[in-house]
């Protein structure tokens, strides 16, 4: 039953993916000839007209699709315009660095987040609860490549503790991780705190208690549980927060990632690459959002019957 | 004659919310006895849940208990810490709840559910809290009880829900049950099910009960004695056969009126008694059910009404009554 659920959820992959392609195709379209931006002033007519080719641009729009089309599923891009080498290597080549950040990122803010919600359900309407919410939802407001500059000036600029950008030792990580993490490292404490708040209401939790369950002990055993799949539900929507983060981070602090490259590429109209990177994206968004659901139903039995 | 296992001593406990503080629960003072079960009657808001959850001292925060005592079993609880009194719930004082599908856990199969109790309780070790499970599904009357053990809360009707409840509930084989509006979320035939599951039960485990109800007929089929409660007070105390033969608080006396009729009789409209339960924070002087009492006169308003005797072990707090 878990494992139908499973191929279930996987015979949606395809199309999600085919959407996200068709999306790609047709934003990249939408902002303007790529050859008459990637190639300079002095161009000659050959030149647009073999750049023409190669991006296949002289083909009807629906003929370009299907190329598109056909060309990813053999994970072709085609060859970026300002890097040799093909747009699906230059993309993958920057993943790890991504992943690194991503992940240490989002894994400081759902540790501390989910840690800080408990803390301010458990002691509600207490100091603790006060302090750490208020910095929460200040924290909400706070745009994330301001906090990143504040961070750079003081704790490399003023105090030399940690380098202000570039990539290499763990020292390079801290300050891009905090500063992705604190994106949703908020909100995780804010929806932590609600969705335990909320549960600790429930009746079963008056019946755990009626059997002689400590309050730690409802705690641990019937409302964490509980909490779990509200909080992965949230963590499901912001992988895409996270990715757009990531790509303002990796450009803030030089981090050699697939949001930078991504930016870079869009100012030069390195249409192959910005397909692959763009896909790259959509399809970890998408890798990660089965990946909640798959979880959330091996934790909640009532999901694997719909 | 036995002392009673239960005894609670003007009980009053005080609601703290936005709109002021009032009293749910006003003096109240009953008994049960051992292997006997009480009926608390009344409306919602009249303060029965309340008292049973100040019993278990599992009261919400906004709550608090600001005068009474409880006495179980020859122990004041009053006096226990949280610690000692974690003892007394689930293996001396357990309760079944009006729901059973919100009071089971979601995501825990039930045979975990039911062994929790076994396993922190009673220490048992997890394969003998898993035989001891079994025979408890067993015992109240669940077919194939391995199956169940495995299954989960929605996977189950409402009667075997609620069956799952007692057998909780009935794990550590406590003293005294306190059955919250045991039937009311469960059709018809399946109450009735589940009453003669709790009455045959509790001879056989001679337990106590407290059966707390809206209903009636359910006080008429399962309890030896009723408390009838009205705005946080006791209204009236009886014998149960007493209390349907010669009602002695016109409260009480309109919900036997607006009971339904059995089959052969049809009336247009059934009885209801007139106007509502009167607000918690603006309780009418004198007696709280004056408004809506129909032999209501002058000194109702002014001379708040206290238990009087109107035949042996059958009381009633209504002016009415000569004492």
């Amino acid at each position: 039953m878990i494992l139908r659920y499973i191929l279930r959820r996987l015979a949606f992959l395809p199309l999600t993916l085919l959407l996200v392609a068709l999306a790609t195709f047709v934003v990249l379209r939408l902002t303007g000839n790529p050859v008459d931006i990637f190639l300079d002033i002095n161009r000659t007519p050959e030149q647009v007209e073999a750049l023409t080719k190669r991006l296949h641009l002289d083909l009807p729009i629906p003929a370009q699709f299907l190329i598109f089309l056909r060309d990813l599923l053999h994970g072709d891009f085609g060859e970026s315009l300002q890097f040799s080498g093909s747009a699906a290597t230059v993309v993958w080549e920057r993943a790890g660095a991504t992943f690194q950040l991503a992940g240490t990122a989002l894994g400081l803010a759902v540790v501390l987040g989910v840690t800080g919600g408990i803390v301010c359900a458990v002691w509600r309407d207490r100091a603790a609860d006060a302090v750490i919410s208020s910095i929460a939802v200040a924290g909400q407001s706070m745009p994330s490549f301001w906090l990143g500059m504040l961070l750079i000036e003081f704790f490399a600029l003023q105090l030399h503790w940690l380098p202000t950008s570039g990539y290499g030792d763990l020292a390079h990580l801290v300050l891009p991780a905090i500063t992705l993490a604190t994106i949703l490292l908020p909100n995780f404490v804010l929806i932590t705190r609600t969705s335990l708040l909320e549960l600790m209401g429930e009746q079963f939790v008056v019946t755990a208690r009626s059997k002689g369950f400590s309050r730690g002990r409802a705690l641990l055993t019937h409302i964490l549980p509980n909490a779990v799949n509200p909080v992965l539900s949230f963590l499901g929507i912001q992988i895409g927060t996270l990715m757009a983060g990531s790509i303002i981070t990796e450009t803030i602090y030089a981090w050699p990632g697939v949001g930078r490259l991504l930016i870079n590429s869009i100012f030069h109209r390195d249409v192959p690459v910005v397909e692959a990177a763009v896909f790259f994206i959509a399809t970890t968004i998408a890798l990660s959002n089965l990946a909640v659901d798959v979880l959330q139903m091996l934790i909640d039995p009532r999901i694997r019957r719909a | 004659m036995s002392p009673p296992l239960l005894s609670v001593r003007n009980l009053t406990v005080a609601f703290d919310t936005r709109r002021g503080t009032f009293d749910a629960v006003r003096e109240v003072s009953f008994d049960v006895k051992p292997g006997k079960t009480l009926g608390v009657v009344g409306e919602s808001g009249s303060g029965k849940s309340v008292t049973a959850m100040a019993l278990m001292q599992l009261l919400p925060d906004s709550a608090t208990v600001t005068s009474g005592s409880v006495h179980f079993a020859g122990r004041d609880l009053g006096s226990l810490d949280e610690r000692e009194m974690q003892k007394v719930r689930g293996r001396e004082i357990a309760m079944v709840f009006q729901d059973p599908l919100s009071s089971l856990n979601p995501i825990l199969t039930v045979g975990h559910q039911i062994m929790e109790p076994l396993r922190l309780q009673m220490g048992l070790a997890k394969a003998a809290a898993r035989a001891r499970a079994e025979e408890l599904l067993a015992l109240v009357r669940i077919p194939s009880p391995a199956a169940i053990m495995r299954s989960y809360p929605h996977e189950l009707s409402g009667g075997m829900r609620q069956r799952v409840m007692i057998a909780i509930a009935l794990s550590c084989g406590p003293k005294l049950l306190i059955a919250d509006e045991p039937t009311t979320a469960l059709d018809v035939t399946t109450q009735a099910q589940i009453l003669e599951l709790l009455r045959d039960l509790q001879e056989r485990l001679h337990m106590s009960v407290l059966l707390i109800t809206h209903d009636l007929g359910v006080v008429a089929e399962f309890a030896d004695e009723v408390l009838v409660m009205y705005a946080g007070r006791i209204v009236e105390r009886s014998p149960v056969a007493a209390l349907f033969d010669r009602p002695g608080h016109p409260y009480t006396e309109g919900l036997l009126h607006s009971m339904p009729p059995l089959e052969d009789e049809d009336p247009e409209v059934l009885p209801a008694i007139e106007g509502n339960v009167a607000s918690p924070f603006e309780l009418p002087a004198g007696c709280a059910f004056h408004p809506r009492c129909p032999y209501v006169f002058d000194a109702c308003s002014k001379v708040a009404p206290v238990l009087a005797e109107m035949s042996a072990g059958h009381d009633a707090a209504c002016l009415r009554i000569k004492c």
